[in-house]
């Protein structure tokens, strides 16, 4: 892109990479009706893929020798039930299965990240191009988990789900009363309504912004490094310094942010396991 | 849509990466997916080698069992047959010594008539001579008439 324009501000190559690829919903107006659809695409994929495999891999799976996938699966699938198995003490047959879905499907998503940040919105621009339309309207952002409306999303149905499990653990009587009762006894039955609405509303909020905010900085950053030889010309030497520079820069990021994604979807996993367990118990 | 030097290096960056998770990370999942694949397939193999033992002591126990009944069989008959010995020697043994006994004693009884024919016969010389005194009213000496006596006695 950067050589097809003269010389590319480096403010509107940063805009340009966090602009979501977004289309109004028909008939609506306004900002709350625009679809991220860059976000939506990526973790639809990300979805379907997961879900294809893992059923494969299940549909195959053998009580014999495993193969190396079905292996790690297995490690996969038991290491989250042993997570779940040791937080979770109620009894509830969807925290298992949402937990893995949780971790594979976040990790998936962050993993976009690793891929070189101009790679797929340089391809996307080059399909625009190539179907006649301006690349440099071609918006992509691919980490679905740097888009704050993807977590929240997650957040949101972690957060129904509390109080789904919340409601069939405890029933309608004992749920509702718990708000007024817990945890100062009924005599400040106001502050503990505040105290739990509060409660209840912070923990989609932590849980989305956590993990949008790692992924959004780290996207900030890979392009940050990216802008250290943006527009560059081989002619000049200082693009060889600053093109060292980036990748040395980009090495440690990429490596570093291996770390970061996992963590990121394991910590997404363990505090829905946490919250879930805690509303299965009584206060 | 020729790609500009930022993507190349960030490509780059992508394949540093890659060969990093390749040398340092990939070994370390692999070996444990291998380790976890040979824990199960020996223990799969503990398992089948458990039971073909099993199947093995089982069919020897069989074995063994048919063995000694066979054994037990085979005893029984030679105890039997044994038995049918001891009972036939007893009864030849009961046959030959029943008449040794039978001629010892037909032998006894051949003797004591003998013995009793002769004794009979001393009596009755006696009781001749005794008689003859009586008849003569005198005693004849024995002695004297031994040659007669004895005559008498071998006529008796």
């Amino acid at each position: 892109m950067a050589s097809e324009h003269a010389s590319p501000n480096m403010t509107e190559y940063i805009k340009h990479h966090l602009h979501h690829w977004q289309v109004q919903m028909p008939g609506t107006e306004g900002q709350f009706w625009l679809i991220n659809l860059d976000s939506v695409l990526i973790k639809l994929l990300a979805a379907l893929l997961f879900v294809w495999y893992f059923i494969r891999v299940a549909r195959r799976a053998t009580s014999g020798v495993p193969g190396k996938v079905q292996c790690a699966i297995e490690m996969l699938v038991g290491f989250v039930d042993g997570m779940v198995r040791e937080t979770f003490h109620g009894r509830s047959k969807i925290i298992a299965p949402l937990s893995l879905t949780i971790f594979v499907l976040v990790f998936m998503m962050n993993f976009m990240d690793m891929l070189p940040v101009d790679l797929l919105p340089w391809a996307w621009a080059g399909a625009h191009q190539m179907t006649g339309h301006d690349p440099a309207h071609a918006y992509l952002r691919v980490v679905p988990t740097a888009d704050i409306n993807t977590t929240f999303g997650m957040s949101i149905t972690v957060f129904l789900l509390i109080q789904y499990v919340g409601l069939k653990h405890k029933g309608a009587v004992g749920f509702f009363k718990e708000f007024f009762t817990a945890p100062f006894g009924p005599w400040f039955a106001p502050f503990n309504l505040l105290l739990r609405v509060i409660e209840e509303l912070v923990r989609p909020l932590s849980l989305s912004l956590r993990l949008f905010g790692n992924m959004y900085a780290g996207e900030l950053i890979f392009i940050l490094i990216a802008v250290l030889t943006l527009g560059a010309s081989l002619t000049h030497f200082s693009t060889y310094l600053l093109g060292m520079g980036q990748f040395i820069a980009g090495f440690a990021w990429t490596a570093f942010h291996i770390l970061i994604i996992t963590l990121q979807a394991f910590i997404f996993m363990v505090l829905s396991i946490v919250y879930l367990s805690m509303a299965a118990e009584h206060h | 849509m020729i790609p500009n030097i930022t993507l190349v290096i960030q490509g780059i960056v992508f394949f540093a990466v890659v060969w990093l998770v390749m040398k340092f990370i990939w070994p370390h999942i692999i070996a444990a997916i291998e380790e976890r694949q040979a824990k199960i397939a020996e223990g799969l193999a503990a398992a089948d080698r458990a039971r073909q033992e099993l199947a093995d002591a089982d069919s020897r126990v069989a074995d063994e069992i048919r063995k000694a009944r066979l054994e037990a069989v085979a005893i029984i008959d030679k105890a039997s047959q044994q038995a049918g010995q001891i009972v036939d020697k007893a009864r030849t043994d009961a046959i030959v010594e029943g008449t040794k006994q039978k001629a010892i004693a037909a032998a006894e009884i051949e003797s004591m008539a003998h013995r009793a024919r002769e004794e009979l016969r001393t009596k009755v010389a006696s009781l001749a001579v005794a008689g003859a005194e009586k008849i003569l009213k005198r005693e004849i000496d024995a002695n004297a008439h031994k040659d007669l006596l004895d005559q008498l006695v071998s006529e008796i």
